[in-house]
């Protein structure tokens, strides 16, 4: 018998039973619409927590230094621990930094190509750094150069800035120079405060301390300036694999010298990175939950539905196996009955998780479905439901025709 | 007959024994699942302070830069605008309060030097937001004038330091600085951090308290979100303290109508007069905000609990139909019971009940199982969370057990009304005759 005979058949009978059939297309329909969404922002978000700083992220790490006490000479340290950490063994570079990629604390401000032209600001985060930042961050320079020891100035907080020069990513020179960006070297820019700050090199990428959020993203600059306020971080870059030794190393080290503060913040970027998009790594993993126990739950209620299906069924299975049905074609019988069931399912499901999204993206601003997410639902709950009934049919086409037909039962 | 019902529940139970587990399990899942989002969301996006939520307002001004026409007033006001309102000629409690940094210097030198987060506030900031203190007080309006160096230790903090004893009166070194004990606060984490929520909505609550006079005065260490929209006249601390740098959380109480009133005027005639000056360019049409106003506008509650309950919505569905399928599966498999039964008189109305008393009988035990799936599922979200969040309140209280359990018990009646119905309508013959 060929299968688009029996196809006719069991559409009919199914026809007997449709609350039973409704049911088990529902729960098809809505375990694929939530499995989709979910996916989707699984998707999402993980696209989102893996994009890249910028920087040579493996191998690089920072430790903060805070210093208190009347004694404490804020620059004199620096200069002490950086060259201390400079010369470890491993050590690629280091260089001061106000605030660390993708580390979720720091500064921005708003950035205009001419004077007092505040109706027209491009918002960046700000990194003050040494000179040494551009080869510890690993960033690739794609115009001009960075800055030199002579460019970076100290000063205290109520001193005015008196760098002068800055290093941009290219994020940003292309919003301030839209068509022009990598001609933004030897022009100049100016903060909010009117302080004109020379742009002489452009690196290809910098995220901001908070790539997280929708704003600014990878509009970074790079001033050399460094404000002496007590609080000073370190960003390390070592040799691949020696980063984990070095921190202790570094830690160890910055708290043995005999000066009244604390070291703390001691993290990998790895580590920071996993801090700042904790909630999305979060959300991830429950909605795997989600996804599984919503699959597991529908499976099991389609093996119940099956069992007492075939069970009530017993009589006319039998009686088609005294009449010459071989157990293959009462198993292809039971799988076929499911098909139909759980298609009926993905096509109301199909529908459903359009509209759920739709739904989502209004209210929740996530992405749109991709199209070919659809057919992989569809395939997979179509799967789940035969995989699920194999069982009860298969011990269903065992039972031996005397058995089934035999009155006592 | 309760009683006797709830026992052939059982009874039908152990003749079933798989398909009723699939049940109760699918039902547990289902509610679990739905009450860890629903007490997230309900935390989330709840209100922190009931008794007074409508009574306590945040105060946002006309600000931001003209020139820039995408400026956004910051939620904050500035130090200038804060001093002004603080001594506004109203009776009205009202609280200013920012942010510090300090390190503590321990006497006992078996501790290390640590660093803290630190609040500074006026002296209404206990009274008005309810501070449950274990030891001592807060400051009055006096050591805010004369800057007095007096300090409110959180429970956790007085641990540390103390050993949990009562230490008002002990003397506690901060960011260089003496400061007298005078109070020690009972652990307090209000979800949604509702008085300062620029630094997260659901951070942890700061460890020591001071007269906010100090932070400006001593110039500490200041912390939280700063917004300027305009340069300032020269670098040092006075024309940062004049400028247009929001920086300050403002909150006024007003218990009546008449009073919210006479604010609102002032606020009005307040921002007027600056604007005269040719500050506070943008005007704004409301400037009070009450607690749940607020955390709506600030859009405390995040996205994520609101997808994930619409998620869970649609798992307690599934399992719901899970349930209604697994039941008429059960209750049809009856029928030749339910047939003898009516054959021997039994009328309807009985077999209606004893059904529903079933399906509720699985659900509650579904709803037993469920409070352990919501126990675990809070637990394993707390774990994800981590512990820079504030996750004490992420745990179910008596009501939520109660709400959990008739969940589960009215839904599987629901799902057990339509698969009842059907057993109950068989004619009795069919099932007689083919015995």
């Amino acid at each position: 018998m060929s299968i688009s005979l029996e196809v006719g058949p069991i559409f009919r009978t199914q026809l007997r039973n449709k609350l039973g059939v409704i049911l088990i297309a529902l729960q098809i329909a809505f375990t694929m619409t939530v499995m989709v969404n979910a996916v989707d922002i699984i998707q999402d978000r993980n696209a989102k927590m893996a994009s890249p700083t910028g920087l040579d992220e493996a191998n690089i790490f920072h430790i903060s230094s805070f210093g208190f006490g009347e004694s404490f000479n804020e620059s004199t340290v620096q200069d002490e621990d950086i060259n201390m950490i400079r010369a470890l063994p491993g050590v690629i570079d280091a260089a001061i930094v106000s605030a660390v990629p993708a580390g979720g604390s720091g500064s921005s401000d708003a950035f205009m190509s001419e004077p007092d032209q505040r109706e027209f600001t491009t918002n960046a985060a700000v990194y003050r750094v040494d000179e040494h930042a551009v080869t510890t961050m690993g960033l690739k320079l794609v115009a001009g150069e960075t800055f030199g020891a002579e460019q970076v100035r100290k000063r205290s907080n109520s001193e005015a800035l008196g760098a002068d020069q800055v290093v941009v990513s290219l994020a940003f020179a292309q919003e301030m120079f839209p068509g022009a960006a990598l001609e933004a070297v030897g022009k100049t820019i100016y903060d909010y405060e009117n302080h004109g700050l020379r742009v002489i090199g452009i690196v290809e990428k910098l995220q901001s301390p908070w790539p997280n959020s929708d704003w600014i993203v990878e509009r970074s600059v790079l001033i050399p300036d460094i404000i002496i306020d007590g609080n000073t971080t370190y960003l390390v870059r070592t040799e691949h694999g020696q980063r984990d030794d070095i921190m202790l190393e570094v830690e160890e080290r910055l708290a043995a010298s005999a000066h009244e503060r604390i070291v703390r913040n001691n993290l990998s970027m790895t580590q920071s990175r996993a801090e700042l998009y904790r909630l999305d790594g979060a959300m991830g993993k429950i909605l795997y939950v989600v996804i599984a126990t919503l699959m597991f739950i529908t499976a099991m209620g389609i093996v119940g539905l099956s069992v007492f299906g075939i069970n009530k069924r017993q009589r006319q299975i039998g009686t088609r196996r005294a009449l010459g049905a071989t157990r293959a074609g009462i198993l292809r019988y039971l799988l076929l009955e499911n098909f139909l069931v759980s298609g009926t399912g993905v096509l109301l499901g199909a529908v459903l998780s359009i509209v759920f999204n739709m739904f989502l993206v209004q209210m929740f601003d996530t992405p749109k479905l991709d199209w070919y997410f659809i057919p992989i639902g569809m395939l997979v709950l179509i799967l789940l439901g035969q995989l699920s009934v194999l069982g009860p049919a298969r011990s269903a086409s065992y039972a031996s025709p005397a058995q089934a037909i035999s009155p006592s039962h | 007959m309760f009683l006797y019902y709830i026992r052939l529940s059982m009874l039908s139970y152990k003749r079933n024994p798989v398909l009723s587990s699939l049940m109760v399990l699918a039902v547990a899942v289902g509610v679990g699942a739905f009450m860890v989002m629903f007490t997230l969301n309900y935390v989330m996006g709840g209100d922190p302070i009931p008794q007074s939520s409508d009574q306590l307002f945040h105060i946002q001004l006309d600000y931001g830069d003209p020139a820039d026409p995408a400026s956004q007033p910051p939620p904050q006001l500035t130090y200038r605008d804060a001093t002004a309102l603080l001594n506004a000629p109203f009776p009205y409690p009202r609280v200013a309060t920012s942010k510090f940094q300090g390190v503590v210097e321990p006497e006992n030198t078996e501790l290390n030097p640590f660093y803290i987060d630190g609040r500074g506030s006026t002296a209404d900031f206990f009274k008005m937001f309810d501070v449950p203190f274990a030891f001592g007080t807060g400051w009055d309006s006096v050591a805010d004038e004369n800057q007095q160096q007096v300090l409110v230790l959180s429970e956790a903090l007085n641990l540390k330091l103390f050993g949990g004893e009562n230490s008002v009166g002990r003397v506690v070194n901060l960011a260089g600085k003496s400061f007298r004990v005078i109070g020690v606060l009972e652990n307090w984490q209000p979800a949604p951090k509702f008085y300062d929520v620029n630094n997260g909505g659901f951070s942890r609550t700061e460890e020591a308290y001071i007269p906010w006079s100090l932070i400006a005065g001593q110039r500490l260490q200041r912390a939280g979100n700063t917004s300027c929209w305009a340069p300032r006249t020269d670098n040092s601390y006075e024309a940062f303290l004049d400028s247009e740098c929001a920086w300050v959380q403002f909150w006024v109480e007003l218990s009546t109508r008449e009073e919210k009133q006479a604010y609102t005027d002032y606020l009005a005639q307040y921002v007027a007069q600056e604007r005269a000056y040719g500050r506070m360019q943008i005007p704004q049409d409301k400037r009070l905000y009450n607690v749940r106003e607020w955390l709506v506008k600030q859009e405390v509650q995040p996205d994520e609990t609101r997808i994930l309950t619409a998620l869970a919505a649609m798992l307690l569905a599934v399992c719901l139909l899970n349930t209604v399928g697994l039941l008429l599966a059960k209750f049809l498999g009856k029928a030749s019971e339910i047939g003898v039964r009516q054959a021997l008189g039994a009328h309807k109305g009985a077999l209606l009940t004893q059904h529903i008393v079933e399906a509720g009988f699985l659900g509650l035990m579904g709803g037993v199982l469920g409070l352990g799936v919501s126990t675990l599922g809070l637990k394993g979200a707390k774990l994800l969370m981590g512990e820079q969040m504030n996750i004490e309140w992420m745990q179910l209280d008596p009501a939520m057990i109660v709400v959990t359990v008739a969940l589960a018990i009215l839904s599987s009646i629901a799902a057990g009304i339509y698969p009842t119905w059907r057993a109950c309508s068989i004619s009795p013959a069919t099932h007689l005759k083919i015995q």
